[in-house]
């Protein structure tokens, strides 16, 4: 039975369905025009829910019947959720406005997939996870497909529609065969029936199996990848920078969680599941993006490989790794919000360019962005000092001590691919032939959105040992 | 019993064909009557198995809202379906090649699977005995106050459906006239008729 | 679980009875009919013209958001029956639940009325 004490640990849920419900009836009374002050106020309650989350108390705690767990672990992974979501939403501001599809629905689907989201983390039984996952898929269609006069738009909605409803076909497929066979739908339960089991039974592999190939869809690993180019380029670019973080991280630490919690006392039998969608993603993201010349297909082919890094944390299946994924996806994180909010101000006179060639002597006309993707690329390619190197450095670490040699290696040898074509971009902007200016002045949100990032993935190096100890703390909340 | 068995294989027969004829069916509108069919006879398979309020609600729901929907799709795509067919021969293998591989899968399952009284008896919530608590009851007993999490997630997303919905579809239209009621209500019978005294002989 | 099934033995002599009257019905008629058909008799008729094109005009996307707004609905009355019937045994809580739970539907519904998505133009 639920008790009010239970109501407390999932304060910042119920904060945030509450306030979006709010929204929704202050926006439906007010009309279009108060869409920017309802985004501020989205703002606003990521900002409330996010202190609510740093207000729990940092023990677990598992509540509703065991389906809602909270632990350091979801506090550090609901912090960056919260973060993105906040980020998308103010970069997605301007943007909404100049191409006339600033309706007040937006923030408030945007609360909603992040209340999805924040369920994702916090589940603890397989149909918590399949409603959080829902809850967010179901939004985020929708803002795929919001500017509905664009082909392109609702192609892109359409698009992940279709395939996001076959991979949660599979994922429920998935998740009645583990209940099928373990009796039990609650992570906690599911370890407690497998305790002392060295391999599980056919049947319960196969429902891994397709646990494993619904939650790839959702992180977008290969062979789980080919709605993600095709989304990120249809959708309008800030719903594709939205997407790029946010439902990622939820996705990956839902995966970290629904894979080690239940069913850690058989980690040899999807360990191997892993480590093959962790070598494809990496191959398929450093080689695939060579070839675009769209900066937000060249984003996706490059989501897909840092998807596979982070997967090698997965893979190796420890603390270790749990931590090495943390590290990684926070700086993920500065690095892709800083880089889309760049391409959100490649703005002309005609409308927006997504080109790469359009970035040509960026360093000339705008110094500051050209150097802010400078940062970010290099980060991206994982060059020290900067914050991408740290974040590769500590899965691979893990991977070695989890004794996953070659992973490590083909790791390293895909990032120095991956680099070229992170290098390329640099290369456009300091030494091609200047094209036309990108247009006006940067508003003061993306100036400070950009300059917060740089500063993150510049100066990650002076605070990486507290920053990896409470990323360690998280990680000894999900593996015992 | 042997009734029950009859029954069994007699529905699930119907249900297997009538699946199959969704997919082959010429005409889109044919295939979605053959929808309705499948979900009455899954209806009927779930009363085999005791699940009754699942199969009322799957009546309710799906044949009453789901396949209205689906057959409005259907009507609103301008689809010509003898045309999209053609690509049909061309996927066939690839597609055959997945089912099978799904249904070996399947099989493999299936020649394992032991249904032990301890995982029946393990589960999170068991089955009350149908004599001691109706089914729809034994469901209600638990959604709404063990599982009041899911209860609630389940009312969000009904939201985010609405929401989606009317964001995907609406569209105002300018110049359209709606019926006003209280308007209408408004209106007295001084505001729209007048009474003339007519002569006789002469016009208005 | 027999029992359960011995109620509804009744509506499957129903379904029975249905098909097999359906069944007899329609060959019946088919049997008994006399029929010649021509040419000029099995043609389509629309004014002395062959028929244009197909009878199936395109809806309009209003119905399918007029439908899935009543499946949302009819979801929640689904959700109503099982707590209709254990209320008695699911106390306060069990009735706040649902109160929420039809408040948060509530709130979807007043959206959709002032969006205009409930009328007809």
């Amino acid at each position: 039975m639920a008790n009010p004490h239970d109501y407390a640990t999932a304060a910042p849920e119920i904060f945030l369905a509450l306030a979006a419900m709010a929204l929704l009836m202050l926006g439906v009374f007010r009309g279009n025009r108060s869409t920017r002050s309802l985004c501020w106020l989205a703002v606003a309650s990521f900002a409330i829910a996010l202190l609510l989350v740093f207000q729990a108390p940092a023990e677990r705690s598992v509540s509703f019947a065991g389906m809602y767990v909270a632990d350091s672990f979801t506090a550090f992974v609901k912090a960056m959720v919260l973060i993105a979501s906040g980020a998308g939403l103010i970069m997605s501001m301007g943007y909404i406005r100049d191409e006339g599809m600033a309706r007040f629905e937006y923030p408030v689907l945007f609360m909603l997939a992040t209340l999805g989201m924040m369920m994702m983390v916090s589940a603890n039984d397989l149909i918590a996870l399949y409603m959080g996952i829902e809850l967010q898929s179901l939004a985020l269609y929708v803002i795929a497909a919001f500017q509905r006069d664009s082909l392109r738009s609702t192609e892109a909605g359409l698009k992940y529609f279709v395939l996001g409803a076959l991979s949660s076909g599979m994922l429920l497929y998935g998740c009645s065969l583990i209940y099928g066979f373990t009796g039990a739908t609650g992570f906690d339960a599911i370890a407690v029936a497998l305790k002392g089991q060295e391999h599980a039974g056919i049947g319960l592999i196969v429902g891994i199996v397709f646990l494993c190939a619904g939650l790839a869809f959702k992180v977008s690993a290969v062979p789980f990848h080919m709605w993600t180019p095709d989304v990120y380029e249809g959708a309008p670019t800030p719903v594709t920078a939205f997407f790029a973080v946010a439902p990622k991280i939820a996705a990956l630490a839902l995966f970290m969680r629904a894979l080690i919690v239940p069913f850690l006392a058989i980690s040899a039998d999807w360990q191997q599941i892993i480590i093959v969608i962790s070598i494809a993603s990496m191959l398929l993201g450093a080689f695939a993006a060579i070839w675009q010349d769209n900066i937000k297909r060249l984003m996706a082919y490059s989501s897909i490989g840092h998807v596979g890094y982070a997967l090698i944390g997965l893979a190796a299946g420890s603390t270790e790794g749990v931590r090495g994924v943390l590290v990684y996806l926070a700086i993920y994180l500065a690095m892709n919000v800083g880089t889309f909010a760049c391409i959100l101000c490649m703005r002309r006179k005609t409308g927006m360019v997504e080109g790469v060639s359009d970035l040509a002597g960026l360093s000339k006309s705008n110094p500051m962005m050209a150097l802010a993707l400078a940062i970010f690329m290099f980060s991206m390619a994982g060059i020290p000092p900067l914050g991408g190197f740290f974040g590769k450095f500590y899965v691979f670490i893990a991977a070695m001590n989890a004794e996953l040699y070659a992973l490590a290696v083909i790791g390293v040898l895909a990032s120095v691919v991956g680099a070229f074509y992170y290098l390329r971009i640099i290369k456009v902007m300091y030494f091609d032939e200047p094209g036309e200016p990108f247009e006006g002045p940067m508003s003061v949100e993306m100036r400070a959105i950009i300059g917060l990032c740089s500063i993150v993935v510049v100066f990650f190096a002076f605070y990486t040992a507290p920053f990896v100890a409470s990323a360690e703390v998280a990680a000894a909340a999900l593996v015992p | 019993m042997i009734l029950q068995g009859l029954t069994f294989y007699l529905f699930a027969a119907i249900a297997v064909a009538a699946a199959t004829m969704v997919v082959s069916a010429r005409n889109p509108v044919h295939s979605v009557l053959f929808l309705i069919l499948t979900f009455f006879t899954t209806a009927g398979l779930f009363v085999l198995i005791g699940a009754e309020f699942l199969a009322m609600v799957l009546v309710v729901v799906y044949v009453g809202a789901v396949a209205v929907l689906f057959m409005f799709v259907v009507m609103m795509l301008d689809i010509n379906f003898v045309e999209m067919r053609e690509g049909f021969l061309q996927y066939m293998p690839i597609g055959v090649l997945v089912g099978i591989i799904l249904l070996v899968e399947l099989l493999m399952i299936l020649g394992t699977a032991t249904m032990s009284p301890e995982v029946m008896a393990a589960g999170t919530e068991p089955i009350p005995d149908l004599a001691q608590r109706q089914n729809t009851a034994a469901l209600g007993d638990v959604i709404y106050t063990k599982y009041i999490y899911l209860f609630q997630a389940a009312g969000m997303i009904l939201l985010t459906a609405m929401i989606g919905a009317i964001v995907l579809t609406l569209r105002q239209r300018p110049g359209v006239r709606k019926q006003v009621v209280a308007k209408q209500l408004a209106r007295r019978r001084e505001d729209a008729v007048e009474l003339k005294k007519v002569q006789p002989g002469q016009g208005i | 679980m027999d029992d359960l099934l011995k109620e509804y033995l009744p509506i499957l002599m129903f379904f029975a009875v249905a098909v097999g009257l359906s069944i007899v019905i329609v060959v019946a008629s088919m049997v008994v009919v006399p029929s010649h058909p021509d040419a000029e008799k099995l043609s389509a008729y629309e004014c002395g013209f062959e028929a244009f094109d197909d009878a199936r005009g395109r809806f309009d996307v209003r119905f399918y958001l007029v439908a899935i707004l009543f499946i949302v609905f009819d979801l929640e009355v689904a959700f109503l029956f099982p707590w209709a019937v254990s209320l008695g045994k699911i106390g306060m809580l069990g009735f706040w639940s649902m109160m929420v739970f039809l408040g948060i539907l509530t709130i979807g519904f007043i959206y959709e009325w002032k969006k205009g998505a409930l009328e007809w133009e």
